[in-house]
């Protein structure tokens, strides 16, 4: 690892000064599990890091139909956490799939969100769940839905200066959900990961439904055509399937070393399936 | 830099780079070899210490912020010269060849099973996934947590 400076700002302002003065040349140190592999390789050569972790930006909170989660939440705090089984079990399915222990014990939210791996099963959860993600900047607060802040393979919306500080998600208490990923070993980035939330009606039939995917191009995506196919009627298998192979047409993605474009593709399709079922069952047993 | 780091419950003041690892200083600085070094990128489990009481990879910590945090490596678990239940378990299974990867499956398997005492060999599995063995194929590795888990639980 190269020699930089560290400094641990103590306060949000504090933090925001020191990435206003050194804009690109600083780095953010959250959990550590995406920079410090790029620094132990000296992919990363950054003349100062900003260890964020003594911020007050933890914690989980339910008010006014909104769940907020502070940025430096853990991804063990999210699979372990009791409201969230309770009020989003979706983002904790998804947070038990990410890494391995070891990287759940000190990975965060925030970490993961602006890191933002094209194959990261959080970008792909908040985009399912229209999550608005908080921004904190030297001139001020903003926020930014979860569909404009990733805007490709390792970037984001986020300035140098900035900080993202946590994210609001609206409450889907009654919506079914379900996270499904293929990856080459466990522990290791899906090769395609698929999210599904559906909601049901008292007659049964589906009022809303998302399906968000992550490894299938250079940011998570939304699945609109697969989505309105599931909108009006029951969550039928046929009905499912003839939206994962809508799911399937939409997608365009690549191969790389590993796998071949199409076997992404038929992934697509399996899991669409797979996350759809068990989403629909849930949301039928929540009536 | 000078931190404090508690180490063993041991408090200890090193002088640290920065840019340090906690692997770096525990081998290097400190010798305590038992923490090994395998791939410096978190996937092998080989460096796994406790901290806090959670499985870390210590190739993934920078030093500073391990400060005044409690460390355990597998020495650790040593009390009074008698090795841990847990240790015995691996002992009597015979779950131990080259020995490189032992100290992160005893340090992840400890710490999984006290948050889920009576584990069972499924959820075990899936505890140690993260942990790369490649001698053992796993099997005596896994029937030594099962013990062991079965012990925690009658407690």
């Amino acid at each position: 690892m190269h020699a930089f400076d560290y400094v641990a700002p103590r306060s949000l302002d504090e933090a925001l000064g020191v990435l206003a003065e050194h804009g690109e040349e600083a780095k953010v140190l959250a959990g550590g599990q995406s920079l410090i592999p790029l620094l132990n390789y000296r992919l990363a050569k950054p003349r100062v890091v900003v260890d964020i972790n003594g911020l007050p930006l933890d914690g989980l909170s339910v008010a006014k139909g909104r769940l907020r989660l502070g940025a430096l939440t853990r991804h063990a705090a999210l699979e372990e956490s009791l409201e969230l089984a309770r009020y989003c079990p979706v983002l904790r399915e998804a947070a038990a799939l990410i890494g391995n222990v070891r990287v759940r014990t000190l990975g965060t939210l925030g970490g993961s969100l602006t890191y933002a791996d094209p194959a990261g099963e959080l970008p792909m959860v908040m985009l399912a769940l229209d999550a608005e993600l908080a921004i904190a900047g030297h001139a001020g607060r903003r926020t930014v839905a979860a569909g404009d802040f990733f805007t490709g393979p390792l970037t984001t919306a986020l300035a140098a200066d900035e900080l993202l500080i946590g994210v609001e998600i609206p409450m889907t208490r009654d919506m079914g959900g379900a996270v499904e990923e293929v990856s080459r070993r466990a522990g290791d980035f899906a090769i395609v990961a698929a999210t599904a939330l559906v909601r049901v009606d008292r007659r049964g039939r589906v009022d809303d439904a998302r399906l968000a995917f992550a490894g299938v191009g250079p940011k998570p995506v939304r699945i609109a055509a697969a989505e309105e196919l599931l909108v009006g009627s029951e969550p039928t298998s046929d009905r499912i399937a003839e939206a994962a192979d809508a799911a399937r047409a939409a997608v365009a993605p690549e191969a790389d070393a590993f796998v071949s474009a199409a076997y992404r593709r038929l992934l697509v399709g399996v899991l669409a399936r797979r996350a759809l079922a068990r989403a629909a069952a849930r949301a039928l047993a929540v009536h | 830099m000078r931190v404090s780091l508690h180490i063993n419950r041991r408090a200890r003041a090193v002088d640290v780079e920065p840019s340090s690892t906690l692997l770096d200083v525990l081998r290097d600085t400190l010798g305590i070899f038992d923490v090994k070094e395998g791939c410096g990128e978190g996937v092998c489990g080989a460096c796994t210490v406790l901290l806090d009481g959670r499985p870390v990879s210590s190739c993934l910590v920078l030093a500073p912020t391990a400060a005044h945090r409690a460390i355990v490596t597998v020495r650790g678990l040593e009390d009074d010269g008698e090795l841990h239940p847990l240790q015995q378990a691996f002992l009597r299974h015979g779950a131990v060849q080259c020995g490189f990867c032992t100290p992160g499956m005893l340090l992840t398997g400890l710490a999984f099973i006290e948050r889920h005492p009576g584990a069972d060999r499924e959820a075990l599995r899936h505890a140690i996934e993260g942990n790369l063995c490649r001698c053992t194929g796993y099997a005596k590795i896994l029937d030594a947590l099962e013990d062991y888990a079965r012990e925690s639980k009658r407690g």
